[in-house]
């Protein structure tokens, strides 16, 4: 009677003993499954990729600067995408001190040639975001202290940058990050 | 409860072994929308829209919190912070219509899954809790979805938002302050915005949790079905999965298919063109109309143009339609025919099909119409049958009406006779 | 008892409609509703045809170019674009440089960095389209008290938006006779226009596009001013709505995949319930 008035099997998924009949409908159940679970990843492209920055976010991209009244010894915070940027105009003695250090004295080893660009080898751009947490360095507004090195110093965790803003001491891992950065004109830079 | 046929819940393997003795969580499942739930086995696709409301829901709720990370519930900025998103957030525009389109959605589905228990007469003994925790996910629906639409804030926004809580201002004494107090200000603003995003997020989850009560309050006496007769013996039903698990299944790709084509080829057929204009205080829109869900309670808000003794037209418009919905609550009490299919009411039926049927299309078309003849003369005809409906005819209808004959069994529907079924009258099949 | 709380509830609020019902039919016999002119003479919109149009549609870049051409010289002297930046006129097919250029043609509101007065400066990619006005009480002081509108997003904001733009464009024109004859006070007011694609009839906007040629093509195309019109009923059709086409062909695959996958849960259901349901062959044994 079971089969005949249609009476539930005990087990739905049980196999039957027509071997072929298994296969076949094996085949449409998984295929359909998978159908719904290719649909539910594709459908998690645009769930994820909605936290990815805006199209208005990307487009703060560049900051142009007018460095011409910054003073040998003097720094300057600016704002590219949101971050503060230092432009810091070098004195003699400072860069003497930043070519005095042996590379291999630096735990991210970069010569200050490298870190600026040719002809403004007093001009140092760099990102003001400590790279151990992120926090910005004091050093680079007037009195603030600038740590044993001279540079730059992070209050939240004790990292000093030296005058070339090379990690010294502290936790962070590696110098203060130069962003791209190209000179338009002897006193103005275009960050980005 | 459960039917003594049952399937149980057997782990296979040891996590799930170890699972079942510390949090039986996958036995919860396995028993609710699992094999372990025997389904009456003549389910209709009328009875798919539960399974769909569910998944509705669950939409809702996601690209909801989605909607969320990038929405500023501020009056200065709301207007501004969804064109943001439309046009600078990744996929920005798909979420925010696949949201908007999710209610009206979520709405078709819940008037298809209300109307058919009031077809096949679900709220009846022993379901009545099935059914008032219903209309309580109904109520908080309309709550919600109301306050979603004030986000955006443009012109519909802002007079909707100023037009339904005038309604509170009807009431006798304490309306007026009761109107200030829900603004928190004198006309929708900031103080307004700001409640309302945090009550659109918060309801939702209360929806959610109400929905588990309706579930489980559905677990006690389990489904109903189309013949309205109660499950006898295991060959009338089926385990649910993997049989209605299949058969949801399909009408979700059925559901889905439309839902895409309004969310990718007609985002804003549903919505209004003025709420893409930003909210102006100073000027109300032409025609304004709620969104069209609630467009039959709009239709008898605006019938009520007559003063009656004491109580003025306004009030009494308030009282009629909130008493539309909630003299559902008592539909179980109103209507105590034994028999509870509309399949086997010939007349409940006729006054089912001739009768409420077309006065929810004519308020459906009045409420979205502007306020002006005929359309108020049509919603006035289409609310009266409303009330005598509910309160009038289905009680005496219930009294009076001769059933025809019930079969047997589910089984016995189903395949047009039943072994067991050898009491004379009662064999007349179903189909 | 609930049935018969029930029944005078009911019987009451149904009374109480018809007597509503009475009364309003009463009302609308004795006193019907006079025509209005705007009932009688308002038009729906002309038909326009874009390339965005229909499930298919997708941008025709020189329209947009001659379109955002046509805002600038003329629609630009008083109505804001404020949703839309700079930089999204890439999207109708200018180069990175092309689009600098362009936002520098733009004077946008800025900060004097010397003395934080505010000034003026020149536009940049990531500038919205600047308004006309500093603020809104100077437009309405400049325009008789009718603000122009933000232009972003008129096309969604009105029915058949994009043919309206167009209409309106097109539809100035002196006041029917007819319409004087049936409705003396219906006469446009002074420093009104007539056009019959207005809700009300009466715009405070004066004619925009007046003869043909008023802005000079950069692709040749002859500037009508239907021409003009279209142009720029297309390109607020793309402000509107920037994700247009690709929302349609994302829709396509989207459609396609859950038609595949819709009648694959079918041919699985089918299966599955083939196991329970009754057998026709075999009923009668």
């Amino acid at each position: 009677m079971a089969t005949s008035t249609g009476t539930p099997q005990s087990d739905a998924v049980a196999p039957e003993a027509d071997g072929t009949g298994v296969r076949r409908r094996d085949f449409i159940n998984i295929a359909a499954v998978s159908a719904a679970g290719v649909g539910g990843l594709v459908t998690l492209i645009p769930l994820v990729s909605q936290m990815a920055p805006s199209k208005d976010v990307l487009a703060e991209s560049t900051t142009e600067l007018d460095i011409s009244a910054i003073e040998p010894g003097q720094a300057i915070k600016a704002v590219f995408r949101k971050q503060p940027v230092f432009v810091r105009n070098l004195t003699q003695k400072e860069m003497d001190e930043a070519d005095a250090v042996p590379l291999s004295r630096l735990r991210d080893p970069e010569t200050l040639e490298e870190r600026t660009k040719e002809g403004h080898r007093n001009i140092l751009v760099t990102m003001g975001v400590c790279t151990h947490l992120g926090c910005v360095p004091l050093g680079a507004g007037e009195g603030e202290n600038r740590g044993e090195f001279g540079g730059y110093f992070c209050p939240c965790h004790g990292s000093s940058y030296d005058t070339a803003a090379r990690i010294r001491k502290g936790p962070a891992p590696s110098n203060l990050v130069v962003p791209d950065y190209e000179f338009t004109s002897d006193t103005t830079i275009l960050i980005g | 409860m459960s039917f003594p046929w049952a399937k149980h819940y057997e782990p296979r393997n040891p996590v799930m072994r170890f699972l079942d003795e510390k949090l039986p969580l996958p036995r919860l499942v396995y028993n609710a929308v699992g094999a372990g739930y025997p389904v009456p086995r003549n389910l209709n696709y009328m009875y798919n829209f539960g399974v769909l409301a569910g998944f509705c829901l669950v939409l809702q709720i996601v690209t909801g919190v989605i909607l969320a990370m990038h929405y500023a519930p501020n009056s200065l900025v709301a207007f501004g912070s969804t064109e943001h998103l439309m046009r600078d957030v990744n996929w920005g525009w798909m979420l925010r219509y696949a949201h908007a389109n999710g209610a009206s959605f979520f709405f078709v589905v819940v008037y298809l899954h209300i109307f058919r228990g009031f077809f096949y007469g679900s709220y009846k003994a022993p379901r009545e809790m099935i059914w008032l925790l219903g209309v309580v996910i109904f109520l908080l629906m309309m709550a919600t979805a109301f306050m979603g639409y004030v986000l955006p804030w443009g012109q519909m926004s802002f007079w909707g938002a100023k037009v339904i809580t005038g309604l509170f201002s009807a009431i006798p004494l304490v309306g007026e302050p009761l109107q200030v107090w829900l603004l928190g200000g004198f006309a929708p603003d900031n103080a307004a915005l700001n409640r309302f995003f945090s009550l659109h997020f918060l309801l939702p989850f209360v929806i959610a949790g109400v929905v588990i009560l309706h579930i489980w309050a559905l677990h006690i006496p389990g489904s109903t079905n189309p013949t309205g007769v109660e499950v006898k013996s295991e060959s009338d039903t089926v385990p649910f999965h993997p049989y209605y698990t299949a058969k949801d299944g399909f009408g979700l790709g059925v559901f889905l298919l439309l839902y895409c084509a309004f969310v990718f080829f007609f985002p804003n057929y549903l919505g209004h063109p003025d709420n893409y204009i930003e909210a102006n205080p100073l000027s109300t829109p032409a025609h304004i109309v709620p969104e069209w869900y609630f467009w039959p309670f709009y239709a008898i808000l605006r019938a009520f143009t007559a003063d009656i003794l004491f109580i003025p037209a306004k009030l009494m418009g308030v009282m009629a339609m909130f008493g539309a919905i909630l003299l559902w609550f008592f539909l179980p009490w109103l209507d105590n025919s034994p028999v509870r299919s509309g399949h086997y009411r010939p007349l409940f039926r006729k006054f089912f099909w001739f009768g409420l049927i077309p006065a929810m299309a004519v308020l459906f078309y009045c409420g979205g119409a502007p306020a002006e003849e005929p359309y108020v003369m049509l919603s006035q005809i289409a609310t009266a049958y409303y009330f005598m409906h509910f309160l009038v005819i289905i009680p005496i209808v219930s009294r009076i009406e001769k059933p025809r004959p019930l079969p047997f069994s589910i089984t016995e529907a189903v395949l047009g006779e039943d072994k067991k079924a050898v009491l004379g009258e009662n064999t007349k099949p179903a189909v | 008892m609930i049935r018969i709380i029930g029944i005078a509830a009911g019987a009451f609020f149904t009374l109480s409609v018809l007597w509503a019902f009475v009364t309003g039919a009463y009302t609308a016999i004795t006193e019907p509703a006079p025509e209005t002119a705007e009932h009688a003479f308002h038009k729906h919109p002309r038909e326009l045809h874009l390339q965005s149009d229909g499930p298919f549609g997708t941008w025709n870049l020189q329209q947009l170019q001659r379109g955002y051409q046509v805002y600038k010289e003329v629609c630009s002297a008083c109505h804001s674009l404020k949703f839309v930046a700079m930089r999204d006129l890439e999207q109708l097919g200018y180069s990175e440089a092309e689009v600098k250029a362009e936002a520098a043609s733009w004077t946008v509101p800025g900060v004097d960095p010397d003395t934080g007065e505010a000034t003026t400066r020149s536009g940049e990619p990531t500038d919205y389209f600047p308004s006309p006005y500093p603020n809104e009480v100077a437009a309405a002081a400049a325009n008789n008290n009718a603000v122009p509108p933000d232009l972003s997003l008129m096309t969604k904001a009105r029915h058949d938006g994009s043919a309206y733009v167009y209409s309106l464009l097109t539809g100035f024109q002196e006041q029917p006779e007819k319409l004087l004859e049936e409705f003396p006070q219906a006469k446009t007011p002074a420093g009104l226009h007539y056009n019959p694609y207005f809700a009300n009839l009466n715009l405070a906007m004066a004619p925009p596009l007046t003869m043909d040629g008023q802005v000079t093509y950069a692709d040749g195309t002859e500037a009508t001013i239907d021409q003009m019109a279209q142009d720029v009923a297309a390109f607020l059709t793309w402000t509107a709505e920037p994700s247009l086409p690709k929302r349609k062909q994302t829709g396509w695959p989207v459609l396609g995949f859950l038609l595949f996958a819709t009648i694959l849960a079918y041919l699985a259901k089918q299966q599955i319930w083939a196991r329970v349901k009754p057998d026709k062959n075999r009923q009668d044994d």
